[in-house]
């Protein structure tokens, strides 16, 4: 494939051999500092229990990969039912914030609405002063939603930052519409899903994906607010069981475990708790250099 | 359902009856006016429910719960039961020399991440800038930005593999027949480990914003001033620089008021492995005396002080930019 080259403007001066190469290999770096991490854990899950015992912990490239230590964490153990919880939460979590969202970004950003400029100063306020944790937890205990599944999503429902983007954005559609609409006595809800949503798939998809991503990565409010294991979503249990060094007790896959080096099978977890995030990172990127940050740095 | 209600119609469930058994004009009254309003605007008043719901709870029923930082809190007897004891939180909480220590640790590390992690955005988004080579330069920022999306635990268990005692970097090092070296769990190199860890996740993340400011600048000025015979770095200091300060400084205000959070998720899952003396920063003494010890009032009290500096700072950050012509977070 032909490399399309920009072009150099005109009042540029050409770069001198030795810049160019001290840029080159400095993007080589760049890239090989977040990519290597990856690859060793990848690999290193992929390779032989006794390869990884045998070159101290790691390895760079699997000799003879295989795919025990998957099967071993996906067998239905302490694993297993965490990768569920997680993925529980973080769909039924992202449509509660994403419809709570919407409706209030939406309502806000009608002119005019009623109460709607206390209302705004109210919701920017708490980005000046958020809780701390420990009335946060509190008001969880209060609510009776301790040690439920509920407390991993009710606590942080809103985000202001998604909800001042999406606000910006539904109030860069232009009024004719819905003024339009209006005089053919459409109501606001038939104005919220036949104009302004439709219009605005990118940012919608955008806050979607940015609330999925932080109800996967969420660990601490599990830690905070759950204190059944079997409850416990997948990155704390990989917090419990690889960072701090516990052993995945499981009397289901034991058998596997003596056949299996633990290494693996901690970097499979770590695997298996970063996938999707990759694999929604190609979509979330593809709309969030153009539709948020404009809207961001506007605001 | 509810179209707009229009003042006065024949049916009769826009002319609303009043008690006088006439329709008023509806901008005659503010009492009119306000009917008006909430029979045009109740179905989105319905649409914020949900949102306001969480505002009210989660965030300023916790944001009022805070003043138990002024009890002598008891979880049995609640927020009302508790018998209000005024200062004497804060006053304990400043005689304590662990909190202090917290806040040197949390500051040190944010010193730290002003110096090393604060410039290096702008660095790699001057580099990303001057690739002319365009899908080069969107590959270069696929992978850059990835990190940033990582949860912390992921991080940690990254930089373990490694970093670690076990890790690549030792592993290595052993092989090659050099000394091996201890980074994780190590108290003294604990503090740069943290920044390097900020350094590696957000870096590219927080190009975006450069990336975007150096785009706006205008291509005129480039060209006017090297045809004066300004060079590369004559050209950065008096046209990319002044275009971009706006930013540089919104940062900086906005990196200040938050001098007093340094990663807590971050910090809090390596802890353990260096303890306290080292890693103790607000945020966890906040949460091992509250959630830890059930200190609730006490913890409580340093996670006010907390916040109030930080609103404190952002205050006057914000005020020193308008000082020097800037338009800083708000006005």
């Amino acid at each position: 494939m032909k490399p399309r080259r920009g072009v150099r403007p005109a009042w540029q001066e050409p770069p001198h051999p030795l810049t160019s190469t001290a840029k080159a290999v400095a993007i080589v770096v760049v890239i090989a500092l977040v990519a290597v991490p990856f690859l060793v854990v990848v690999s290193t899950s992929l390779a032989s229990p006794a390869d990884v015992v045998a070159n101290g912990g790691w390895v760079i490239w699997p000799e003879h990969p295989s795919f025990a230590a998957y099967s071993q964490i996906l067998a239905g153990g302490v694993v297993s039912r965490a990768t569920l919880v997680s993925a529980g939460v973080t769909i039924v979590g992202t449509a509660c914030s994403l419809t709570a969202t919407v409706l209030l970004a939406y309502a806000l950003s009608r002119p005019k609405v009623f109460g709607g400029k206390p209302i705004t100063l109210l919701v920017l306020f708490t980005f000046l002063f958020p809780p701390g944790i420990i009335p946060a937890y509190l008001v969880v205990k209060q609510t009776g939603l301790l040690d439920s599944y509920a407390a991993l999503i009710a606590p942080v429902l809103v985000n202001t930052f998604n909800l001042v983007v999406m606000r910006g954005f539904f109030q860069s559609v232009p009024a004719e519409l819905y003024e339009a609409a209006r005089l053919d006595g459409a109501s606001e809800w038939a104005m919220l899903s036949r104009i302004t949503i439709p219009l605005s798939r990118a940012v919608l998809a955008v806050v979607g994906l940015f609330y999925a991503v932080s109800y996967w990565n969420s660990w601490f409010n599990a830690l905070l607010y759950i204190d059944t294991p079997t409850r416990w979503p997948l990155q704390l249990v990989l917090r419990t069981y690889v960072l701090a060094g516990g052993q995945i007790a499981d009397p289901s896959t034991s058998e596997a475990g003596l056949l299996s080096a633990p290494q693996t099978v901690q970097m499979a977890v770590v695997v298996l708790a970063t996938i999707p995030i990759v694999l929604v990172y190609p979509f979330l990127q593809r709309f969030f250099v153009k539709g948020v940050l404009s809207g961001a740095i506007k605001s | 359902m509810s179209l707009r209600a229009r003042p006065v119609t024949a049916q009769p469930r826009a002319a609303r009856p009043t008690r006088a058994g006439v329709p008023p004009a509806p901008e005659a009254t503010p009492r009119g006016r306000w009917h008006r309003r909430w029979r045009r605007d109740w179905i989105l008043l319905a649409f914020m429910v949900p949102g306001l719901l969480y505002y009210a709870i989660f965030q300023y029923g916790a944001l009022f719960g805070s003043s138990l930082a002024f009890l002598d809190y008891v979880p049995f007897l609640g927020l009302g039961g508790s018998r209000w004891i005024g200062l004497q939180n804060f006053q304990r909480l400043f005689d304590d020399p662990d909190f202090w220590h917290a806040a040197l640790n949390t500051l040190e590390i944010s010193l730290l991440q002003l110096v090393f992690f604060f410039p290096a955005p702008l660095a790699l988004a001057m580099l990303l800038h001057s690739l002319t080579h365009t899908r080069l330069k969107r590959f270069v920022q696929s992978v850059v930005y990835l990190p940033h999306f990582i949860s912390w635990v992921i991080v940690v268990a990254l930089f373990q593999q490694m970093l670690g005692a076990t890790g690549v970097l030792n592993g290595v090092l052993a092989d090659t027949g050099l000394h091996t070296v201890q980074i994780l769990g190590n108290p003294d190199a604990f503090k740069p480990m943290v920044v390097a860890q900020v350094i590696w996740k957000d870096t590219g993340w927080g190009t975006i914003i450069f990336l975007a400011a150096l785009a706006q600048v205008d291509e005129q000025l480039y060209e006017a001033v090297a045809i004066d015979g300004a060079g590369a770095l004559r050209r950065f200091w008096h046209v990319t620089l002044p275009a971009i300060r706006p930013v540089i400084v919104l940062l900086l205000i906005l990196r200040l008021g938050d001098i007093l959070s340094v990663g807590f998720e971050q910090i809090l899952l390596q802890r353990d492995a260096v303890g306290p003396g080292a890693a103790e920063i607000i945020d966890t003494f906040v949460y091992f005396h509250g959630i830890g010890s059930g200190d609730f009032g006490y913890a409580a009290a340093a996670g006010l002080f907390k916040g109030v500096i930080g609103v404190i700072l952002v205050y006057c950050a914000n005020k020193v930019s308008h000082r020097l012509g800037e338009s800083g977070v708000y006005r």
